[in-house]
């Protein structure tokens, strides 16, 4: 998860999993995932380590982070609760669960709340789509959310 | 003697406590052997607890960990059925015994890491024998098969396989499609976590067939599971010589890594897809040049979605005719059909095409889970359709659901009851579109917001017939206007939406006069 690291750790650790994974074909998603787990986001000064490493520009990596969703340029709150707000879990009553969620912990889609605690986002299908409405807390699955459990799961993640 | 009990370790299952319920079994130390095994597809009853018996499994479902107690006094692990819980045999549950299960025959009923249930339940033979074929003849017998791409498009895989055979290069690869981002669908997902070595198998025919010796799984980051088993999959086909310099020692090498994406829906399009396997923004390619010919790094690249490859061993195994058998018109073979939404049955139905989508959404699924009327049900993912009940007699066919301007896709089905509102279906494509939007094209970049905008001038009142004729106008242009599905395909959920059930689009005067 999330750690608190300067520019000088930042570039150690980004070199070590460069150095790690160059070899592969088509290096760059499979460092910046092992980017993101070690710290939780994708921080800036990773971006001129990659590009110089890479051969690129650092427009170029840029561009690649700030296409895909997972990539976060900020640390997410200790808790991280992703819905699902795909079709499958609307047809059973999603939206108005999210957004009860959402008011419980005083907070909108992709923010964090104010202690830190826990950040909310959207997320389009987890496969779970025959035990709908679906969400990942923490990296861990549940289905079937109704009141009790969305009630449940904002006084876990607040504490 | 020791009681075999299995109990799946599908995502669904977990998310729904099977954990819970294997440990509360474990727990009281009886003479057991607890088995994870993949998912049976009824997801509706897991966590379902099998008992191995002389007359074969019987379930227990759904079952919490608080009732393990008392299934155990009710006599579970002798496999009686006393308890409220007790379903009989598994595979005489209705839902179970009306499926004809070819590509799924081994999830739910293996551990999904051990070889040896593999082995010992038909797998490797296909492989087996394509190793003993010529590619052409391996590419003849897919492309005599009938199988099409089960990814969404329905292309023939024995047309592009040949495609990618003829193509000379000193390097070809072949990228399985995992980046299974539909709503309503879960087939890659309960393959790959219930019987990952099916994939690796088709895989490798794939190669030999095509004459590549690299294989890259891109699968998408919200599937973590189905990652780790895989990983766990090819390591142990590596060791036992499945995987490597010599397939089988055959001496035709053949590897495969897995590649986790981040979350952006479009990389499920397969020139995107490849894209972002080369470490770029997700962007479309403009075809041609087809993959086939220059796909992954510049090379001549099979890209096919999981299910057409976990299709192929069966194939290879009981031939191009067994398997062409099934179904109808040019949708040949097995289809795994996801029923998911608001229904009281959901989950993996197997079947042979032509089953009409009212026997699938009314008998099969049995209707919605909320106890109200079917008011809508959309087939294909996001990007499809919307049907009426008017509609359920379309059989389940490529052509015949292109005929009614829908698609099966992958064949995932969402239904929706009675309180549906779609006019808000319809802008949610369209928010949908916008927010996964590679950019590329101004008509699915631009016009995706736009539609968001004219559907809430709508919800608004603001003239709505006006704003439909723009709506309409914007889908059109989106239609066209786009180098793929995402773009493409977004006018499907809307303008069906919009022509069924126009009821929600207009003010209820305007209907009324219209009537």
């Amino acid at each position: 998860m999330s750690v608190e690291a300067n520019v000088e750790e930042i570039t150690s650790v980004t070199s070590e999993i460069i150095q790690e994974l160059q070899s592969l074909e088509g290096p760059m998603l499979p460092i910046l995932n092992e980017i993101q787990d070690h710290f939780g986001f994708v921080p800036q000064d990773s971006l001129p380590v990659i590009a110089d490493k890479l051969n690129l520009s650092k427009a170029e990596v840029h561009g690649v982070v700030s296409f895909y969703h997972d990539y976060r340029s900020e640390p997410a709150g200790d808790h991280v609760v992703k819905i699902c707000r795909a079709e499958a879990c609307q047809s059973m009553g999603v939206n108005e669960l999210s957004e009860k969620l959402l008011s419980l912990l005083g907070i909108g889609w992709g923010e964090t709340s104010d202690n830190g605690k826990v950040t909310v986002e959207a997320t389009y299908c987890l496969g779970l789509c025959a035990c709908a409405p679906a969400a990942m807390v923490d990296g861990k699955l549940v289905a079937r959310l109704d009141d009790a459990k969305i009630e449940a799961l904002a006084k876990e993640v607040s504490q | 003697m020791t009681t075999k009990i299995f109990i799946s370790q599908d995502s669904a299952a977990v998310a729904l406590g099977a954990d819970d319920v294997a440990s509360a079994i474990a727990n009281t130390n009886s003479d057991i052997q607890i088995i994870r095994t993949g998912s049976r597809g009824m997801i509706w009853l897991e966590p379902m607890v099998e008992v191995e018996t002389d007359q074969g499994r019987t379930a227990y479902g759904p079952v919490n960990a608080d009732d393990v107690a008392s299934l155990i006094d009710a006599g579970m692990f002798e496999g009686k059925q006393d308890h409220a819980l007790s379903l009989g045999l598994t595979e005489e549950i209705p839902f179970f015994k009306k499926q004809t299960r070819l590509v799924f025959q081994r999830c739910g009923v293996t551990d999904p890491l051990s070889i040896e249930d593999y082995k010992a339940n038909d797998g490797l033979k296909g492989l087996q024998n394509a190793l003993a074929k010529t590619p052409n003849d391996v590419v003849a017998q897919i492309t005599e098969s009938g199988l099409r791409g089960r990814g969404g498009a329905g292309f023939p895989t024995g047309i592009k396989w040949k495609t990618v055979l003829e193509a000379q290069s000193d390097q070809k690869y072949i990228v399985c499609n995992a980046d299974e981002g539909d709503s309503g669908t879960f087939a890659d997902r309960m393959i790959m976590e219930g019987d990952p070595f099916v994939l690796i198998e088709g895989m490798i025919i794939a190669g030999h067939a095509v004459g590549a010796t690299k294989g890259y799984i891109y699968l998408r980051s919200e599937y973590p599971d189905a990652g780790i088993i895989l990983n766990k999959a090819i390591q142990i086909a590596k060791d036992e010589g499945i995987l490597g310099l010599s397939v089988l020692g055959s001496g035709y090498p053949f590897d495969i890594e897995v590649r986790i994406g981040a979350g952006a829906y479009v990389c499920g399009e397969e020139t995107s897809l490849l894209e972002s396997l080369e470490g770029k923004r997700g962007i479309v390619r403009a075809k041609p040049p087809l993959p086939a010919h220059k796909g992954f790094m510049g090379k001549p690249t099979v890209v096919n979605n999981v299910i057409s490859l976990a299709s192929v061993p069966i194939v290879m195994d009981k031939g191009a005719k067994f398997y062409a058998d099934f179904g109808m018109g040019r949708s040949r073979g097995t289809m795994p059909i996801q029923i998911a939404g608001n229904v009281k049955h959901g989950g993996l139905f197997e079947a042979a095409f032509g089953m009409s989508l009212g026997e699938i959404v009314d008998e099969i699924a049995g209707g919605t889970h909320s106890g109200r009327q079917v008011r809508a049900v959309q087939v294909g993912g996001p990007l499809g359709a919307y049907f009426p009940r008017d509609l359920f007699d379309t059989p389940f066919d490529y052509e015949e659901f292109a005929a009614k301007d829908g698609l099966i896709g992958h064949a995932g089905i969402v239904v929706f009851d009675d309180t549906v509102d779609m006019l808000a279906q319809a802008r949610f494509a369209m928010e949908f579109c916008a927010i996964e939007s590679c950019g590329k094209c101004t008509p699915c970049r631009i016009g995706s917001t736009r539609g968001v905008e004219v559907a809430d001038n709508i919800k608004n009142g603001v003239g709505a017939e006006e704003q439909i004729e723009i709506l309409t106008d914007l889908c059109n242009t989106m239609k066209f206007g786009s180098l793929c599905a995402l773009g493409g395909f977004t006018p499907y959920p809307v303008m069906s939406a919009l022509t069924h059930f126009p009821e929600d689009f207009f003010p209820e005067q305007q209907v009324q006069a219209a009537e």
